[in-house]
């Protein structure tokens, strides 16, 4: 059986490379991607852990994590089509209205 | 049915909004008929939870009580009693009206605005039915948002400024409570061992003087802004200037009298040392409201600011004759809140039409309006003199039981207020006669067009009230009759000040024998 | 309800709201019409009500009437109730018959204005109100009435609104009166607090029992009521409204501000004898201030140039007299003297109305003169009036200004000094009042050509109304001939039974001397004020008439006088500067400074404060995405960190 660290280093470096995502990337369908990214590696340690305590809470736990996801998916993709329809771009730093 | 009547009143609204969500933006004419319908049946339930209302009946009615939130002892308790079936009955009527009234007025986002005006019915109404301390806390904040949106999207020139005012004015006040609130919630469950939010429970239990104090004050603060008092008042003639017809209407007719309403239901049969403790206090605030709002009002020059300012002078009134905590001033206020709703309301919407035609406000921009709009100007004046209180409108009945409520309670005080009756006068003709009377100076003014079927409809119910409760308001203080005196007698069961009898002549108590007037000591069973 | 009393009051309502729905929409005949018909109507159900009041024996002579319940609230309990006295009934027969007349004199007299149905509308209205201002069983259905009857002279004086003056008069008139019925709700809320009841029957019932005789309560309830008397009735210091209310036409200026509606503040008095008569302190000063109006009233008609001013402050000046009666509690005179008052004053405005109808509109007598000859009719019926209001021997004036005159001076209640300002005030009375007669109707016309070519009689519909009031001004002081000139004083024998206690002395205070101790004095008085009348029309015939110099040359004498006199002593200048200017200085004061700069100030200056705090935070917030997730992936790492290096 492969020992559990193994799952947790792959599930730590997707997590790094998501991160990495989000921050340098400017393109909005990237980053929402690597939100993704994140969200399943965080996926991959959960179950991970579960199935070596043996435990079912895990499995259920990635579940509405991954419908939470769908449904992330759906509206922020919906956002972004919109953004793109009034803005004609999906580049990040053009949207700061905050900014004075 | 009849026990669910006001589940169906308060949230009857909700159905309209479920419904128009499906009606797209563009088809403004259904929009405003599905929503018209709405409020009407709404008007409707309304008026047969009226006919079903036992008029002497002491206690609350149509109660619904059951557990909403467990954990916490909150429950979904709903109940009227006279004061609120009038409030309530105000709160449906002005909310059709509203509707026919902004008819060809909006034509900007149709489909929100409706949806906005059914949701804040729902709020209202909420807030007259709750007799759960968190729902009513619920209701009183939810309809803030379409209020604030009422204002803020469909205003005059300044209406971001305003709507925001009226909010943070608003929330801060309603912070207090939500505080006093807790307090009394923790409090509750030190005294019974039981959390709950229930109004009716938390009535019987005995408060220190102090902690009564403080949450007298939070409370008091949370609906003295609403109401307003002086000097709480300055959100009002913003709100009412920037806000359309309709939401100035609402603002007058109902939201003010949340506030006044939450000084009834909760400040002084909760804390009856407390009030007795502030009469002098806010009776003082309540006058110089009454005074200072008429002198103000008579110097304005936009018809909306003077109506405006017209309503804090108007809601000194109101709160005077409250603090007189006797059953002439406390039946006096109740009514001059349903007055005030009924003549400011009326008002309002006279102001709109003159400004549908004309684009402004301003009382110099008129004059000789009689000649070129009889009906309009005829109209006006009815309602303007209703305002001023002239017998057999609706105003003086209010008016001079307040003020002689008030006598009984403190002479001078009387003395004081009933100056604002002759100050009403003198801004109120001032304004009329500089814009119905004199010579047309302006020739826009010449060729008006008078007023067209859908806005006589509009006004001729609210004229139709205003000589009904001037000439037989009897059915009303038949209904609030039972309702008062319990609040009286909460009150006076506190303290020294008023005495339980403080509703007899000094003179003699033989001659009124058949006249008696027991209140009970218990007020609420 | 065996007598529809609510008839009287449900005719001229019907009438009212007819007109005013229908506005517009009626031909003129049928305006007039309903407008007169329903008015007579009302007059002759009160006439039919007057007679079964006649009938019943006199201890019984009140009929109720309860229609509804108005306001009950608590032990506070007011009914719609109706009352039908032997005072009541004068006032209704006076008010719907004088009103009948008037009502008919004005469908001649409005003919071609436009706003004829509104003119009707509103004199129902006010015949409504008025009745039911005398027809009230208790003091808050009069006060319905009160204001009413306010309402409806605020209307009428400004009936031409595009005049300013005429809508600048009418709003005065409203708010003065305002004034007056601030004081007399003061007053209620007193009454009630103390009887706890507002009913006529109970209040008087119950006064000597719940009030000290001559305490302080009594005096200022009935003080306060007296404010409100003042208003209505305009008697200083709220007298200021009623010469500019004849803004209005000159019918509504006989109809209500001179024969009925002023003279409410003189019925209430008299309705509340009996709390008068508690509070000897109110008493003295009803008839001082009506003693003081009479005069400076008087003193101000003698240099006024229009013609229906020259009647509005006589008006004051007479209603003065009805005051100093109920002053000395003689107030069945007082009530006389308001019956024969309305006829004659009445009168006299139509009078001038016809006058100023035939002039086209001209009402300074500076441009009348010599209208004998053109206008017969009308001279002799205003001549008529002018003798009765000057106090001839015979005419209706003359009895009940005696009445006055005697009472004022053999009252307990009043005093030689009263009754010699009483004297002299008629006296100028006379004399203004031939004054004004020289110069309309005698001495060379001074119109313009085009003016006098036009003059004419006015039409039947309005002269014939001006002959009825004429035979009314003389014959109608005949039911109050006083004993010592061999009559019966029918009229107060009828009013006894409400005014009755105090001749019988049965409250305390013993009010009057009976009437025919002091024959031979009363005679005297009588005689002597003849005389003095008549020369004083003399002076007036010869100031005015025969040697007109004189007149310029006395003015040049007394310019200064004649100059406060002329300018009505300053007093509105006076209320202006200390009352109106500092009200709306005080009030932009409140607005701009109070309200906008420091209450506004206050809650803007604490958003501005947060908001200046919050711009400097605010530069954190980039806006840019990518920062905000740097600095939260440095958060969490941190927090992490924390965590596992503990």
């Amino acid at each position: 059986m492969i020992p559990i660290t193994h799952y947790l280093i792959l599930s730590a470096m997707l997590f790094a490379i998501g991160v990495t995502g989000v921050i340098i990337s400017r393109n909005l369908i990237i980053m929402f991607m690597s939100i993704e990214v994140m969200l399943n590696a965080a996926n991959l340690a959960i179950i991970a852990f579960s199935r070596s305590l043996n435990l079912m809470d895990g499995h259920v736990f990635v579940f509405l994590v991954m419908a939470v996801a769908a449904a992330e998916a759906a509206v922020g993709l919906a956002i972004i089509i919109n953004l793109f329809r009034n803005r004609e771009s999906i580049n990040a730093d053009t949207f700061s209205l905050m900014k004075r | 049915m009849e026990q669910q009547i006001l589940t169906l009143v308060t949230f009857f609204p909700l159905l309209g909004v479920a419904l128009l969500l499906f009606v797209p933006r563009d088809r403004t004419e259904t929009i405003r008929g599905v929503a018209l319908i709405i409020a009407f049946i709404t008007l409707l339930w309304s008026v047969w939870m009226y006919v079903m209302f036992e008029p002497v009946a002491s206690g609350m009615q149509f109660e619904v009580n059951i557990p909403w939130i467990k954990a916490f002892g909150i429950n979904y308790h709903l109940g009227i009693d006279g004061i609120s079936l009038l409030l309530i009955m105000l709160t449906t009527i002005l909310t059709v009206i509203a509707m026919i009234s902004s008819w060809t007025s909006i034509q900007k986002a149709v489909k929100g605005y409706y949806i906005s005006l059914l949701l804040l019915e729902t709020g209202m109404i909420g807030v007259f039915v709750a007799l759960d301390l968190f729902l009513f806390y619920v209701f009183w904040e939810a309809m803030l948002v379409p209020m604030y949106f009422i204002i803020g999207v469909w205003g005059g020139p300044r209406k971001l400024y305003a709507a925001i005012k009226f909010v943070l004015f608003t929330m801060f006040g309603s912070l207090l409570m939500l505080v006093a609130l807790l307090y009394l919630f923790f409090m509750y469950h030190g005294f019974s061992g039981e959390y709950s939010f229930d109004l009716m429970k938390i009535y019987g239990m005995p408060i220190p003087l102090g902690a009564q104090t403080y949450m007298f004050l939070a409370f008091a603060l949370a609906f003295a802004i609403k109401v307003p008092i002086w000097p709480f008042h300055t959100w009002l003639p913003d709100a009412h200037v920037e806000a359309p017809t309709a939401g100035s209407v609402i603002l007058a007719g109902v939201l003010l009298k949340m506030g006044t309403y939450g000084f009834v239901r909760i400040c002084l049969p909760l804390f009856p040392e407390a009030t007795l403790q502030f009469v002098p206090f806010i009776s003082i605030l309540a006058l110089i409201g009454i005074v200072y709002g008429a002198l103000v009002a008579m110097v304005q020059r936009d018809v909306k600011s003077l109506v405006a300012f017209s309503s804090v002078s108007h809601l000194g009134f109101v709160m005077l004759g409250m603090m007189a905590l006797n059953v002439q001033g406390l039946e006096g206020s109740v009514l001059q809140m349903i007055n005030h709703g009924i003549s400011t309301g009326a008002l309002f919407l006279i102001v709109g039409m003159i400004y549908e035609r004309r684009h402004t406000r301003l009382i110099a921009d008129f004059g000789g309006l009689l000649k070129s709009m009889p009906v309009f100007s005829t109209f006006f004046m009815i309602v303007t003199l209703s305002s001023i209180g002239l017998p057999l409108t609706n105003g003086f009945v209010g008016e001079f039981l307040i003020l002689l409520g008030t006598y009984k309670a403190n002479p001078t005080y009387a003395i004081i207020g009933a100056s604002g009756v002759i100050l009403a006068a003198c801004y109120m003709l001032w304004m009329l006669q500089r814009v119905i009377f004199g010579k047309i100076t302006n020739p826009a003014n010449e060729s008006l067009k008078d007023l067209n079927p859908r806005e006589k409809l509009v006004l001729i119910p609210l004229v139709i009230l205003i000589f009904w409760i001037g000439v037989y308001p009897k059915p009303f203080f038949e209904r609030m009759e039972p309702a008062v005196k319990n609040i009286v007698a909460m009150v006076n069961k506190a303290g020294p000040v008023n005495q339980t009898d403080a509703d007899k002549p000094t003179g003699a108590d033989c001659m009124i024998g058949g006249n008696t007037c027991v209140v009970k000591a218990d007020g609420n069973e | 309800m065996e007598h529809s009393l609510y008839l009287i009051l449900l005719f001229p309502l019907a009438g009212f709201l007819i007109n005013g729905l229908l506005l517009g929409r009626l031909n003129k005949k049928l305006i007039s019409l309903i407008g007169c018909g329903s008015v007579g109507l009302a007059f002759l159900w009160g006439l039919k009500t007057f007679f079964n009041l006649l009938a019943v024996p006199e201890t019984e002579r009140i009929f109720n009437e309860v229609l509804f319940t108005w306001i009950p609230s608590g032990i506070f309990k007011v009914d719609f109730g109706l009352m039908f006295d032997p005072l009541s009934a004068v006032m209704v027969l006076v008010v719907s018959g004088v009103g009948f007349l008037i009502h008919v004199y004005s469908v001649g007299y409005m003919h071609d204005d436009p706003g004829y149905g509104r003119y009707f509308t509103y004199l129902n209205l006010f015949v409504f109100s008025m009745l039911t201002l005398v027809l009230a069983d208790n003091y808050l259905l009069m006060f319905v009435g009160w204001e009413g009857v306010g309402l409806c002279s605020y209307l009428l004086i400004g009936f031409w609104f595009e005049k300013q003056s005429a809508s600048d008069a009418g709003k005065k008139a409203f708010i003065v009166n305002r004034i007056g019925d601030f004081g007399f709700l003061l007053g209620l809320f007193i009454i009630f607090w103390q009887v706890g009841s507002l009913d006529f029957a109970v209040v008087f019932k119950q006064a000597p029992l719940v009030f000290a005789a001559g305490g302080t309560l009594i005096t200022a309830a009935t003080l306060l009521l007296f404010v409100g008397a003042t208003g209505k009735s305009a008697q200083i210091p709220l007298y200021v409204w009623l010469p500019d209310a004849m803004e209005g036409p000159t019918p509504v200026s006989a109809l209500i501000h001179a024969a009925t509606m002023v003279t409410a503040g003189v019925y209430m008095i008299a309705r509340s004898n009996v709390l008068y008569m508690m509070a000897p302190t109110t008493l003295a000063v009803v008839a001082i201030v009506g003693c003081a109006t009479a005069l400076m009233a008087a003193t101000i008609a003698l240099t006024q140039n229009d013609i229906k001013r020259v009647l509005a402050y006589s008006t004051v000046s007479q209603l003065g007299y009805m005051f100093v009666a109920c002053g000395v509690a003689a107030f069945a005179a007082g009530i006389f003297h308001l019956m024969t008052h309305a006829f004659f004053k009445a009168l006299l405005f139509l009078g001038a109305g016809s006058v100023i109808h035939a002039l086209a509109g001209q009402q300074d007598m500076r441009f009348m003169g010599g209208l004998k000859r053109p206008m017969k009719t009308t001279f002799i019926t205003f001549l008529f009036a002018t003798l009765a209001i000057a106090g001839i021997p015979g005419l209706s004036g003359f009895f009940s200004k005696d009445e006055i005159l005697w009472k004022s001076f053999s009252s307990d209640y009043g005093s030689p000094v009263i009754w010699a300002i009483a004297l002299f005030t008629a006296l100028l009375t006379a004399f203004y009042m031939f004054r004004l007669i020289f110069l309309t109707f005698y001495g060379e016309p001074r119109m313009d050509e085009h003016a006098k070519h036009h003059l004419h009689e006015s039409p039947k519909m309005m002269t014939v109304p001006l002959v009825i009031l004429a035979v009314l001004s003389i014959v109608g002081g005949w039911v109050g001939i006083p004993h010592v000139l061999g009559g019966g004083n029918h009229f107060e024998k009828f009013l006894e039974p409400v005014m009755g206690k105090m001749t019988t002395g049965a409250t305390g205070g013993h009010a009057l001397t009976s009437a025919g101790h002091d024959t031979a004095t009363e005679l005297v008085f009588m005689i002597g004020s003849v005389l003095l009348i008549l020369a004083a029309i003399y002076a007036a015939y010869y100031l005015y008439l025969k040697n007109i110099t004189v007149v310029g040359r006395i003015r040049q004498r007394l310019s200064g006088l004649y100059k406060v006199l002329y300018n009505k002593y300053y007093i509105d200048e006076i209320y202006g500067a200390i009352i109106v200017r500092p009200l709306i200085n005080g009030s932009l004061f409140l607005w701009k400074i109070i309200d906008v700069m420091l209450i506004d100030g206050i809650a803007n200056g604490v958003a501005a404060l947060i908001g200046y705090i919050s711009s400097d935070v605010r530069g954190m917030q980039t806006g840019n995405m990518r920062t905000y997730v740097t600095v939260f992936l440095g958060g969490a790492i941190i927090l992490m960190g924390y965590f596992i290096l503990r």
